[in-house]
């Protein structure tokens, strides 16, 4: 599937035969430089999101600082001060609470479709899953504008009123609870869901099942068995998985934009109403900005590639690492 | 085991006989030296009991009162002698029930465990639906019922009693309470019965089962909201329509311009970004370039570019000089197509038995010849099925057609000049309206995309399944 099992196993070099390469025939020839030549498409394509969003967003960095930049929260196109510290805290902070919410279902469901559901039943699990990832975030967003968000505010409210004595976890009488940081994560949750069930699924199905059967064969409950063999052996599959649902999340732009209006003050009570968001505020906002306003849009939108360029590639990293051995 | 010694009684426990009945020596009937621990867990089981029994009764009092209406000090006390009743009667079910062994020996003869070992699979042929996790079957017997009744009434209970006294006026608070409790009773009766080990696996058991029924349903529940708000503004004039002549409060006016711009968007896109993926995939599994890891990290990277970037990539690069067109939307979408259609081909050129490509080139095949005849017909299905999921997951962009293809009210069949609309700009700007015209229109947008994302996804699958039986026949 897209975002399943096949990104993973890549490192592993089975060879494949090929003509010998000292005397290419013509064809051969014709044919090996249009493939690199696709190839190096996707190179462009990287090295010119990287040179054009720094080329556009000079104009930003120019006149508020390159420091600034990143450590303020302000947004002001008339005099050309622009922050965007607020903005990644709130895409950080809706992140995490996707994460809080997607991981533990993400692995439960793992584990329901890998080893409690029934093998019938094994692959309409599979396409529900993958269905989930194919629907457009668009439809989530307003799903959970229109249909989810009042189921949630009594959640947030129970939440909020019996956990009160942490502080970004408190609200009081009369806070408004719509379009909060927590309504959005738990959106952004369902949408990453599949992918963190899908790596984490194809990670556990790499267990020797011979390990299982021996777990089994010694008596272990089937808990006992997905503790002390699956678990472990996936454990780094699990993070790597989380990774890559985190740099899903940290992009995720229409459905949030939907959910909250994304304001320039990071608010740290994340049932209040009010949140933010790099994707979203671009979305929003660029329609209307003028040329110095579109820079430091870009120039925020820069910051957001390069955050989740380097979580991406981290999850990779360990995801392969812990796959192909 | 009729001797009556520790020893034995282990023995018994670990072989059993497969032609008797098994019965599991329990903490009532057997360790007859033990008195003092079986009184101390007779006494905690009948405290227990009892406890539950109020607990129950005097929720069911409540229930009755607030929900049913039932008042009236008699009627109550009824209602919670009942209640009382009813609950120690059903947990004098699960303790009588529990004396017999929960894995069944005597039925079959042999436990289900054994069962899934049959003869090693090297001596006999794996039937087509082996699970290939050995799974532990066990019957589900009345006292396994008795025990999710008992505990789906005593969360109940429990929660009824938090609602009155916390003064909860929301059904989640109840509902949050009740799947705690209910998962505390359940985890309590389990240990009660069995050992904590089994208690625990049946705990895990009840959690993983309900996330699997939760996301289940969260995406039943998705497609039906749209499905229904969808259906009702769905008609003809939807497709043969556009919103030029509508005003916000009028009735009619469709979605044509926005399906004509999705075609053409999609339809470009997508003819550019077949043969590019494939290129790509044949460069990185056939030719194995020089290239090929600095190719493969990137692609990695661009995988998780987020969409809106791309979209201020194609604002950066194209828009700022030629204006809002269909056309820089169908850039935006190559690249983030790009990936997906490259990771997928290349898995199924992986697919491809190399057995097929040393054939050709023993026949003197060059390499060109080898992957247009061999490796790509082999791969045909495959790579549908990956040029489907591509689309229907550009299909359904929002972000980056924002910046790029930027949306109008009037048809525009022209994609390289202009601002042009799509199914989710039409879904976008008309659900933010405040009046329920204009959202009914979004919804009616929503279904047709819904249905476009189901249409391919299904024949994806389709496509995939067809070519899975041709291999396997050609096998």
């Amino acid at each position: 599937m897209i975002s399943g099992p096949g990104e993973l196993a890549v490192m592993d070099v089975d060879d494949v035969p090929t003509t010998p390469q000292v005397h290419p025939t013509t064809g051969d020839r014709i044919f090996r430089g249009l493939s690199t030549a696709a190839a190096s498409v996707s190179l462009i394509i990287v090295g010119a999101t990287l040179v054009f969003l720094i080329l556009r967003s000079r104009p930003a960095f120019r006149s508020s600082g390159i420091i600034d930049f990143f450590t303020k929260s302000v947004w002001n196109p008339d005099t050309g001060h622009f922050g965007v510290l607020g903005l990644l805290e709130g895409t950080l902070v809706i992140a995490a609470i996707a994460m809080v919410i997607a991981v533990p279902l993400g692995v439960a469901m793992a584990l329901f479709i890998n080893e409690y559901a029934s093998p019938r039943l094994r692959g309409p699990l599979t396409s529900t899953v993958d269905l989930l990832a194919a629907l457009p975030s668009l439809l989530f967003g307003i799903w959970g504008l229109l249909a989810l968000q009042s189921h949630l505010t009594p959640v947030a409210s129970f939440l909020g009123h019996h956990f009160s004595a942490v502080p970004f976890l408190r609200i009081r009488l009369g806070d408004g609870l719509v379009q909060s940081s927590f309504i959005a994560g738990c959106v952004v949750a369902i949408m990453i869901l599949p992918i963190i069930t899908s790596v984490t699924r194809d990670v556990m199905a790499q267990v020797p099942r011979e390990q299982c059967e021996g777990a089994l064969a010694l008596g272990g409950t089937r808990w006992g068995m997905i503790r002390e063999v699956i678990l472990p052996f996936a454990r780094g599959g699990i993070v790597g998985a989380s990774l890559l649902g985190f740099g899903r999340a940290l992009g995720e732009t229409i459905a949030v934009a939907l959910l909250i209006s994304p304001q320039i003050d990071f608010n740290s009570h994340i049932f209040k109403t009010g949140g933010a968001s790099v994707a979203a505020y671009i979305a929003i906002h660029f329609g209307e900005a003028g040329p110095l306003e579109r820079s430091g849009l870009v120039a925020a939108g820069l910051a957001l590639f390069l955050l989740t360029l380097a979580v991406n590639l981290g999850a990779r990293f360990i995801v392969v690492r812990k796959t192909v051995k | 085991m009729s001797t009556g010694t520790p020893l034995d009684e282990d023995v018994a426990q670990t072989t059993p006989s497969p032609r008797r009945s098994f019965r599991r020596v329990t903490k009532r009937g057997g360790r007859p030296p033990r008195s003092s621990r079986i009184k101390a867990q007779q006494r905690r089981a009948l405290a227990l009991q009892i406890a539950g029994g109020i607990i129950v009764a005097v929720g069911a009092a409540m229930l009755a009162s607030s929900a049913l209406g039932v008042t009236g000090p008699i009627a109550i006390t009824v209602v919670a002698y009942l209640g009382f009743v009813a609950a120690i009667a059903l947990s004098e079910f699960v303790r009588s029930a529990r004396t017999v062994d929960e894995i069944d020996l005597t039925d079959e003869g042999v436990p289900a465990v054994a069962k899934v070992d049959e003869p090693p699979v090297i001596l006999r042929a794996v039937p087509d639906d082996a699970p290939d996790v050995p799974i532990r079957r066990r019957k589900v017997t009345g006292a396994d019922v008795a025990e999710v009744v008992v505990a789906a009434v005593a969360a109940a209970a429990f929660a009824e009693l938090l609602r009155i006294f916390l003064h909860m006026q929301s059904l989640v608070g109840f509902a949050i309470w009740w799947y705690v409790a209910f998962v505390a009773v359940y985890f309590l009766l389990a240990r009660d019965r069995s050992d904590v080990e089994t208690a625990l696996d049946r705990l895990v058991t009840l959690l993983v089962v309900s996330t699997g029924l939760l996301v289940c349903a969260v995406l039943m529940w998705m497609i039906a909201f749209i499905v229904i708000k969808g259906a009702r503004f769905f008609s003809w004039t939807f497709f043969t329509e556009d919103l030029s002549k509508t005003g916000p409060l009028t009735p009619g006016g469709g979605a044509k311009h926005a399906i004509i711009g999705t075609l053409e968007q999609v339809g470009i896109a997508t003819i550019v970004v077949v043969p590019i993926g494939i290129l790509t995939a044949v460069y990185l599994h056939e030719v194995r370039g020089r290239l090929a890891t600095v190719v493969r990290f990137i692609v990695d990277a661009m995988s998780g570019l987020p969409s809106i970037v791309a979209g201020l990539l194609v604002f950066t690069v194209l828009v700022q000089q030629h204006g809002f067109s269909g056309l820089a939307g169908s850039v935006a979408l190559v690249i983030l197509m790009l990936p997906t259609m490259t990771r997928a081909s290349e898995e199924i050129l992986r697919t491809v038995p190399n057995s097929l490509r040393e054939g050709a080139l023993a026949l003197g095949a060059p390499q060109w010849r080898l992957v247009q005849r061999v490796v790509l017909p082999t791969a045909i299905a495959g790579l549908m099925t990956a040029m489907l999921l591509a689309i229907a997951r550009a299909i359904g962009e929002t972000a980056p057609m924002l910046l790029t293809a930027f949306g109008a009210d009037s048809t525009n069949v022209n994609p390289t000049r202009g601002p042009q609309s799509d199914l989710p700009l039409f879904v976008w700007k008309l659900i933010r309206q405040p009046n329920q015209t204009d959202i009914a229109r979004a919804f009616t947008g929503a279904l047709v995309l819904v249905l476009l994302v189901f249409i391919l996804f299904v024949s994806a699958r389709l496509v995939t399944r067809h070519a899975t039986k041709k291999l396997g026949r050609a096998r």
